[in-house]
């Protein structure tokens, strides 16, 4: 008997000595939702049949990891890489995705975190994307590869793409660290019907006229408030056209914050508007600001970019969801009821770059994903066909509008012909910085502050201050001074 | 049958490693790590980024000696802010906890009165607590933020500029009442708890000596339930100084209408992949208060010294 509970007691022992083990071991898994999705490699059945599992496990050449924050990516990816594959390649690699979401810098964080124990680490990252508001910092670090000489892409390759796409993601020394497969310029989306009622036309190039500069804009504004339309949602609406057409970025070589002028003119213009009730006070991805995108839902009209039709506006606007079995088609909520025209200004918003990170093991895949989806006008073409993305290739734009393409979404209007007019003529010299997304999160909440009255703009501007130098403790903010 | 000096003693250290393992790896080293950067100026550039060099953002300038604490606990030191938000915050939720909880229980627990289904009730109160706190404050999020449930109500009651959560007070009410609701349900059972552990006799006497049911409270139940009590509120206060996922949820990393939801683990979470020094003292001071705490807690609990000091330790070890 004592035997028997001596045995009993060790064995207990010993599975929570053990649980201790792998709870500190297994330490490369990140606590993040690293899941391994197979779920692609299943999708077509013919090429993985001979597929050992056993085969893909352990060695880090075996596990393709690429860094991300949405679904975005791995949707196109899995819909429009995968079955284009070099399979030769991918021969017993399996993909690996890590997601963190982008809020208060967490994927930065997490994906920092990551690199600094990349070169000890035994599962290389592969592939990370960085976004706009901090893309600066992976193309001034030795992070990612460079895109020609270490994989191989040729300038012929990538001679559709949008200049700008390119500029944004080459380093001081003219080195190309990233590529992306959609250009990002900026739209003002309106709702027809509330044109209609109001302005008396839904054609988008008498729209516009309406909307032609931010005078005539504020005036529209007016009338739409007459009838108690609001003429964009909140206050973070406009920001992108003002943020993007700065004179100088965020941070200066030096490390001093500074608030451009445009960004000042961002602040006064939508307290003037809050004041007038000119917007309905949201605030950006809130319910409120949602709700705004259905076709009564009270709002004129949305800044977005070549990807808020896909995936806010489309799914907001419908009445019933294609979750709940809707279909994407007219007569089902604002499907067919928005149109697009060019706006006060011309800004871009977002835009997602691939990176091949420096110590990747899998450098000729890497080479095959760019290829295929930044590079291949094929696919490219049948993106923008099906998922409404502006795709960054002007040639498979070109063909699309030579052929006459139409929106069904926006009511027949062709509004690729308006993104590319955009996308020509971004430009983004000496407008970013490495910190632009904590500054842009950071200032757009202190600022909502003021915009509600709660606090003179000088208090906003104190508290803007005081968070920003937690954030990045590094930078100067005595620079930053209410005019 | 003669071999009955076994220590099993042994046994029980050996069953401790796992914990003191954990305890030394996930919490001791951190602690000391902290105490270690609140002293150094150290501060890290997140805007830079290395594999070959990881350590290539940060700026270390070595021992600052107490000018991360004087930085925080200034006049409108990021410490002094955010311990002033928290303490409204924790009040706001406090007061009413502790005195709806015991209302209920004495109900609970009168002899009189004898409550039917009371096992009923007690889950009913009790449920809150279950939930996540940051599902209840999602929850709460979408009632309160423009065109929620309750939003709508109160617009269409006493018509609203703007939602609550975007005001100073309201955005602490919501939190405080939160708060309220997650614990009142927790204190009720450890309150009951210690009224049960009071001699029925004392009541019955008292009210044959005519003590009406104010009296009895005042005079009998308070007294002799003090130590309970003081580790009610000790123990809230230190939970309060932690409070975080409430907060952020509502307001936002950078701390609602006017800063006012900043708590002081917002601020070391804002703050902590970059300006590790001072958030390193932050922590520090939040460490001290809660160990001074803590101690009252044992002191207040404590509550036979002058009795036999024999074998008897009370049971301080539940903190």
């Amino acid at each position: 008997m004592a035997k028997l509970k001596r045995l009993f007691a060790g064995a207990l022992a010993l599975c929570m000595a053990g649980s201790v083990m792998t709870a500190c071991g297994d330490s490369d898994d990140d606590d993040s939702s690293a899941a391994s999705t197979d779920s692609a490699a299943t999708e077509d059945g013919g090429t993985d049949d001979g597929e050992d599992v056993s085969n893909i496990t352990g060695d880090s050449t075996s596990k393709y990891v690429i860094y991300v924050w949405n679904t975005e990516f791995k949707e196109r990816f899995e819909t429009y890489y995968w079955d284009n594959r070099d399979t030769d390649l991918w021969d017993g690699v399996e993909v690996e995705w890590v997601t963190n979401t982008n809020d208060d810098n967490y994927y930065q964080t997490k994906l920092d975190e990551a690199l600094a124990t990349q070169v000890d680490d035994d599962m290389k990252i592969d592939m990370f994307l960085v976004e706009a508001d901090y893309a600066l910092k992976y193309v001034n670090s030795d992070a990612a590869l460079d895109v020609r000489n270490d994989i191989g892409l040729t300038d012929e390759d990538m001679a559709n793409q949008y200049s700008y796409t390119q500029d944004v993601m080459t380093d001081s020394d003219g080195v190309l660290k990233g590529v992306s497969w959609q250009a990002t310029p900026g739209l003002f989306l309106y709702n027809a019907n509330y044109a209609e009622q109001v302005l008396g036309t839904s054609d988008p190039d008498e729209v516009q006229e309406y909307v032609k500069d931010w005078d005539t804009f504020t005036e529209t504004a007016a009338l739409f408030a007459e009838q108690g339309i609001a003429m964009v949602s909140g206050y973070d609406d406009t920001y992108r056209c003002f943020s993007n057409n700065v004179s100088s970025p965020w941070v200066d070589d030096d490390g001093n914050i500074t608030i451009d002028p445009q960004i000042s003119a961002w602040v006064e213009q939508t307290k003037s508007y809050t004041d007038a009730g000119y917007n309905n006070g949201t605030s950006l991805w809130d319910d409120a600001w949602v709700a705004g995108q259905k076709i009564d839902g009270g709002v004129f009209g949305y800044f977005f970019s070549t990807w808020g039709i896909p995936f806010t506006l489309l799914p907001n606007t419908l009445e019933t969801s294609t979750d709940d079995g809707g279909e994407e088609a007219e007569g089902n909520g604002g499907y067919g009821l928005w149109r697009a025209c060019t706006g006060p200004q011309e800004y871009f918003w977002g835009g997602t770059w691939i990176c091949g990170c420096a110590t990747s093991d899998n450098v000729e895949i890497t080479k095959d994903i760019m290829y295929k989806m930044t590079c291949d006008t094929e696919i490219m073409k049948s993106i923008t066909e099906t998922e409404q993305d502006y795709t960054n290739n002007k040639a498979a734009i070109q063909e699309l509008i030579d052929d006459g393409y139409s929106n069904a979404f926006l009511g027949g209007q062709d509004h690729l012909s308006l993104l590319t007019e955009a996308a020509e003529n971004v430009d983004l010299s000496n407008k970013l910085s490495a910190y632009d997304q904590g500054c842009n999160e950071q200032f757009q909440s202190a600022m909502k502050d003021y915009f509600e009255g709660n606090s003179t703009y000088e208090e906003a501007l104190e508290t803007f201050k005081t968070n920003i130098s937690s954030v990045y403790s590094t930078l100067n903010t005595d620079t930053i001074t209410a005019e | 049958m003669k071999r009955k000096s076994i220590s099993y003693a042994k046994w029980g250290y050996i069953f401790l490693i796992p914990f003191f393992v954990v305890y030394i790896i996930f919490a001791l080293t951190p602690l000391v790590q902290t105490f270690y950067y609140s002293f150094i100026d150290y501060k890290v550039d997140t805007g830079t980024v290395s594999i070959f060099n990881p350590d290539g953002n940060v700026v270390d300038n070595g021992f600052c000696g107490l000018q991360n604490y004087i930085d925080v606990l200034g006049k409108d030191g990021t410490f002094t802010t955010s311990l002033k938000n928290t303490v409204v915050l924790w009040l706001i939720g406090f007061i009413p906890q502790i005195a709806v909880s015991l209302l209920l229980a004495v109900w609970f627990t009168d002899i009189r009165l004898k409550l039917k289904a009371q096992g009923f009730f007690k889950t009913i109160i009790y449920l809150p607590n279950v939930i996540m706190a940051s599902a209840i404050s999602l929850l709460f999020y979408s009632l309160f933020t423009q065109g929620g449930a309750l939003y709508d109500l109160f617009d269409k009651m006493v018509g609203l500029d703007t939602s609550p959560l975007n005001t100073v007070w309201g955005s602490r009410f919501i939190v405080g009442f939160i708060n309220f609701l997650m614990w009142y349900g927790n204190t009720t059972i450890l309150l009951m708890a210690a009224i049960m552990g009071i001699d029925t006799s004392l009541y019955e006497s008292a009210q044959i000596d005519g003590a009406n049911p104010t009296q009895t409270f005042w005079k009998i139940t308070i007294p002799l339930i003090r130590p309970i009590l003081a580790y009610v509120i000790i123990t809230s206060m230190i939970g309060g100084l932690q409070m975080y996922d409430v907060p952020t949820l509502l307001g936002d990393s950078s701390g609602g209408p006017k800063g006012v939801l900043m708590t002081l683990v917002m601020q070391i979470q804002l703050g902590r992949d970059s300006a590790v020094g001072v958030v390193g003292a932050i922590s520090v001071l939040i460490f001290i208060i809660s160990a001074v705490l803590g101690f009252i807690v044992l002191k207040v609990m404590d509550d036979s010294p002058k009795k036999k000091k024999k074998k008897k330790k009370p049971a301080t070890a539940n903190r």
